[in-house]
């Protein structure tokens, strides 16, 4: 399961933060952030609740980058 | 310029004037020369401009984020105020103007990136945003995602083809420049099939819709091209990790600088000059800010996959135009890539009557027939066949037909006919089929047919010799004789002839095995029948993908256009992306060590280090927009 969501971020190097801060949540198999298209693209786990995961993920990115967006 | 773009402007503006304003104040004696008031009054300035990055400093030290930008700046200005406080020097005039030329570096960079953002998508603007729909006469707009297959949509003159269909009602010209990078318009009519993106330049056209919007190619290449920087090429990784090392090794050389130096000097009995070299330690820690790299190379490729794009030229991810620079084998397909995959008339020799008139026997004796070679007659000839003209027509299996036409008997067929016959016939020298005739019982010459090749092709085969291509190789199911005149007369290094489908996929592979690891191979085929060859390449490029989804999937890179100048086209937009990548990275890198070096030795204070960091990303950043301009390559 794959899903597209569009992200705010101001520089690429937080954009990298965010990819590595995503791939580590519980239920995300793969993360991708284009910083130019500003999307990111998650891969889920079989059976994770999308929505559960995606709040964790925007959770972990605010952490590791304080002035991020994910726009659930 | 963004909301958020406008206010950090004002933030810059204010924060100047404040800071140019205290200055002079201080200068004209209105100001104490020192003390807390004057320390309170120049923190104002300083607050303003570098408040968020405070925070953001703090926040990272709380979650365990520590080394990044907005911590090595936080860091070097206070410790540059607290030295000015401490040292009595009061020169709290350093501090705000790193902080603040640091925020101008940030502002350009997301001025710059946004620009090239919103450009690109303006080269990319084919999605429709409506699709019309007649109901009792009158037109309605509706979402072209609710648009069923079988419904007739109207396209007025102006506006976006927003579904694939058969035109019904109509005829006009498209413009497919969007789609193709083509600006020759295209002329339609009744009954020909319509792609999904072009424009609709003249008349009223009536489209009976074959595909649902998401399946229309316009979708189809909206999605390839938003998602492709996703893929990422070694050198963003290679920046990225070199990111991720750098900042926490500058920051604990900066540290190396402040405490070892002096402790050295304390125990050489010398005094310990801490001021001096914390001040450079600080110094180190604004020249040493990683941004011109981490922005300057993602932007670029973003900007060449987007300049590519515009040319017709769709690439799937930055890996793939990093690959697509480091090609030096193309290897390709034969029929509708080199050649238009249509038969015609090439030549008629050895004739005794008109050609017109030889053309005009031969369509009409086989005008019974529905096989590729009459048909390619048929269309030589040019004119409606009269079958009243025709009587007798008697086909013989794989040889030939014989047919009376205006009384005359005439024979048509292959050299063996000819022979059962008792006829002599005349070989000919030129490659393709050559179909003899004979009239009234005499040899009448003959006509060969065979594929053309493609206006561009041999223009298309030079350019990319000229681009470095090393080899060039051609495949294909043909006969060795076809196959070697056209490679010939297109200048092909090496032809491997008579493959079948199959044959292609292992004849890559050696081709693969057989080159040096460094050098890629590029297949090259028009997406039918060649699926599996274009994904065992290092790179597959698919051509003329108007509307052929197998090939939109199987590539690595789509041409729009059938074009095989497009091929040497791409080839240069990756060279020069790559050139621009790997410049910013010479650039920055060496920029970044003279820098530190110069800081380290106490040649170079901290303005000299914010404007070179600053100074470099603008460059760099500047570079990189140069990947979007591609029309003269």
């Amino acid at each position: 399961m794959k899903k597209n969501y569009k992200i705010d971020v101001d520089c690429a190097a937080c954009a990298d933060k965010m990819e590595v801060a995503a791939r580590k949540t519980d239920g995300v198999k793969n993360a991708i952030v284009n910083f130019m298209t500003l999307k990111m693209t998650v891969e889920f786990e079989e059976g994770a609740d999308i929505k559960s995961v995606m709040q964790n993920v925007r959770t972990n990115c605010r952490k590791v980058e304080d002035d991020c967006e994910v726009y659930i | 310029m963004s909301k958020k773009q406008k206010k950090m402007l004002i933030r810059i503006l204010t924060s100047t004037a404040l800071m140019v304003c205290f200055h002079i104040l201080e200068r004209l004696s209105i100001l104490p020369p020192s003390g807390m008031i004057r320390f309170a009054v120049y923190m104002i300035p300083y607050l303003l401009i570098g408040h968020d990055i405070l925070r953001k400093a703090w926040k990272g030290v709380r979650n365990r984020q520590m080394f990044d930008e907005a911590f090595l700046m936080a860091v070097a200005t206070i410790g540059a105020i607290i030295l000015a406080l401490y040292s009595g020097s009061g020169d709290y005039l350093e501090a705000i103007a790193v902080m603040l030329l640091y925020q101008v570096g940030e502002w350009f960079q997301s001025y710059a990136v946004g620009k090239s953002r919103r450009n690109i998508s303006e080269l990319m603007d084919i999605r429709p945003d409506y699709a019309n729909i007649e109901r009792d006469g009158i037109l309605e707009q509706a979402d072209p995602d609710e648009v069923e297959i079988g419904s007739i949509i109207v396209v007025q003159p102006g506006e976006k083809v927003p579904i694939d269909g058969i035109v019904i009602e109509g005829t006009s010209t498209l413009n497919t420049a969007a789609l193709t990078g083509e600006s020759l318009p295209r002329d339609i009519k009744a009954g020909d099939d319509i792609i999904s993106g072009c424009i609709n330049e003249s008349g009223l056209l009536r489209i009976r819709t074959i595909r649902e919007f998401g399946d229309s190619t316009v979708s189809k290449i909206l999605d390839l091209v938003e998602n492709a920087s996703s893929r990422k090429s070694r050198s963003e990784d290679f920046i990225t990790k070199f990111a991720r090392v750098y900042t926490p090794a500058v920051v604990y050389a900066a540290i190396a600088l402040a405490f070892l130096p002096p402790l050295f000097h304390l125990a050489a009995g010398s005094t310990a000059g801490w001021n001096d070299w914390i001040y450079r330690a600080l110094t180190f820690l604004v020249a040493s800010c990683p941004c011109a790299l981490v922005v300057s190379i993602p932007l670029s490729f973003f900007a060449g996959i987007g300049g590519a794009s515009n040319a017709g030229i769709l690439i799937k991810g930055s890996n793939y135009l990093e690959l697509l620079s480091k090609v030096r084998i193309v290897v390709f397909d034969k029929t509708g890539t080199l050649t238009q995959g249509v038969f015609e008339v090439t030549g008629i020799h050895h004739n005794e009557i008109p050609d017109e008139q030889l053309i005009e026997y031969a369509a009409l004796a086989e005008s019974a027939s529905s096989h590729p070679i009459s048909k390619s007659l048929q269309k030589a000839y040019g004119k409606p066949i009269n079958r009243s003209r025709v009587s007798d027509i008697r086909e013989i299996s794989g040889e030939g037909v014989t047919a009376t036409v205006d009384g005359h008997s005439v024979t048509i067929g292959n050299e063996k006919l000819m022979t059962t016959l008792g006829m002599n016939s005349v070989r000919c020298h030129s490659t393709g089929t050559v179909i003899h005739l004979a009239i009234d019982g005499s040899y009448a010459g003959h006509i060969v047919i065979s594929d053309v090749e493609k206006p561009h092709s041999k223009a298309a085969i030079r350019k990319l010799k000229a681009s470095g291509i090393r080899k060039t190789v051609m495949l294909t199911g043909d006969s060795a004789g076809v196959a070697n005149q056209i490679a010939a007369s297109l200048g092909i290094d090496q032809v491997c002839s008579e493959l079948l489908p199959a044959d292609k996929v292992a004849q890559v592979e050696e081709l693969l095995a057989a080159k040096p690891t460094n050098e890629m191979l590029a297949f090259v085929g028009d997406g039918i029948n060649d699926a599996p060859v274009l994904r065992c390449a290092d790179i597959g490029i698919a051509m003329g993908a108007m509307g052929s989804d197998a090939a939109i999937e199987a590539a690595d890179i789509v041409l729009m256009d059938d074009d095989p100048m497009q091929i040497a086209k791409a080839i240069r937009i990756s060279r020069k992306s790559l050139r621009i990548v790997y410049q910013n990275i010479a650039f920055s890198i060496t920029i970044k060590l003279l820098c530190l070096i110069l800081v380290a030795v106490g040649l170079a204070n901290m303005w000299i280090a914010v404007f070179a960091d600053v100074g470099v990303m603008i460059l760099a950043v500047l570079n990189a927009i140069r990947a979007l301009f591609v029309k003269n390559l």
